[in-house]
């Protein structure tokens, strides 16, 4: 049987993302294991278990361990670890919401996260979202399911400053959403 | 191009949305002693006015929640959205358009 070798599916894009200017910067970040947490109500007993107060804000995110807690919905969040392996972060939290009704499923393999870096990042997101970005409204801890580009990311805000993003996008849709995002950088990088 | 306020994450474009048919369809109290006919009628026929009607519609690129919202079918304003587990609107709030008394 032919091995098979694990490849991100953005490995194609390295040289490109690096030429980036810093005000437009965009880097790749590492596999983290991801699960979706199904839960009806969250109380004492679901932080004590999870070892982190689910967000109950729509559209927000606090950060978790190692990783995030996000928001997907009322009874729904996406939560990751970038110290655990999927079968850990799945089985631990798994353990913890299951006497509570809720059920938690491994889904490492169906986004990958890109960090959005610099003073521009906010007008080459601006080009294909129209969630108002400014820091005023979706400064850090905000996030944002939505489309970019027409693709579907989850959007996460680490900065007071607007000037720094997380895209979790599809695995399937990257290169797309990569081609997208360079093309939206455009305008802000030299061309000498 | 028109926002719809999502109940749990407000304003968004409405590409961002799908629609869902009419709400509160309630399902047969007792499906099997149904005729072909009123299986039919159930699953199929639908009411079609023009003007105030309930609707059930899904934030499918965002949160992924279905909610129920009240949209005037003339001239598909979005008069108010609501949750699953909030009322039924009142008769008299729907089936006809504001159309000419919104101007
Ligand atoms: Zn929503």
């Amino acid at each position: 049987m032919a091995e098979l070798l694990r490849t991100h599916p953005l490995e194609a894009w390295s040289t490109a993302f690096e030429r980036l200017p810093d005000t437009v910067g965009i880097t790749v970040e590492p596999f983290v294991a991801m699960v979706d947490v199904r839960l009806r109500a969250v109380g004492a007993e679901a932080s004590a278990a999870l070892g982190v107060d689910l967000p109950t804000a729509p559209n927000t995110w606090v950060p978790s361990g190692s990783g995030r807690a996000v928001w997907l919905g009322p009874d729904e969040w996406l939560l990751s670890s970038t110290t655990e392996t999927p079968e850990e972060l799945e089985a631990r939290v798994r353990a913890g919401v299951l006497p509570l009704g809720g059920s938690a499923t491994d889904v490492s393999a169906q986004r990958i996260g890109l960090r959005l870096t610099g003073a521009r990042v906010r007008d080459v997101l601006a080009k294909g979202c129209s969630i108002d970005l400014h820091p005023r409204v979706f400064g850090r801890g905000s996030s944002a399911q939505t489309t970019l580009g027409q693709a579907g990311v989850v959007l996460l805000a680490q900065s007071d400053a607007g000037d720094d993003h997380v895209v979790l996008v599809r695995s399937s849709f990257a290169g797309y959403l990569a081609d997208w995002l360079l093309d939206a950088a455009l305008e802000f990088t030299t061309t000498n | 191009m028109q926002l719809i306020a999502c109940p749990w994450c407000g304003p968004r474009e409405e590409v961002e949305f799908h629609y869902g048919g009419q709400a509160h369809v309630p399902y047969p109290d007792d499906p099997g002693g149904l005729s072909d006919e009123e299986w039919a009628h159930y699953v199929f026929y639908r009411d079609n006015p023009r003007g105030r009607f309930a609707e059930r519609w899904n934030h499918s690129a965002g949160c992924r929640r279905w909610f129920n919202a009240v949209r005037d079918t003339a001239t598909y304003r979005f008069e108010r959205v609501y949750r699953l587990d909030d009322p039924k609107p009142l008769a008299t709030e729907l089936a006809t358009s504001r159309r000419n008394t919104a101007r």
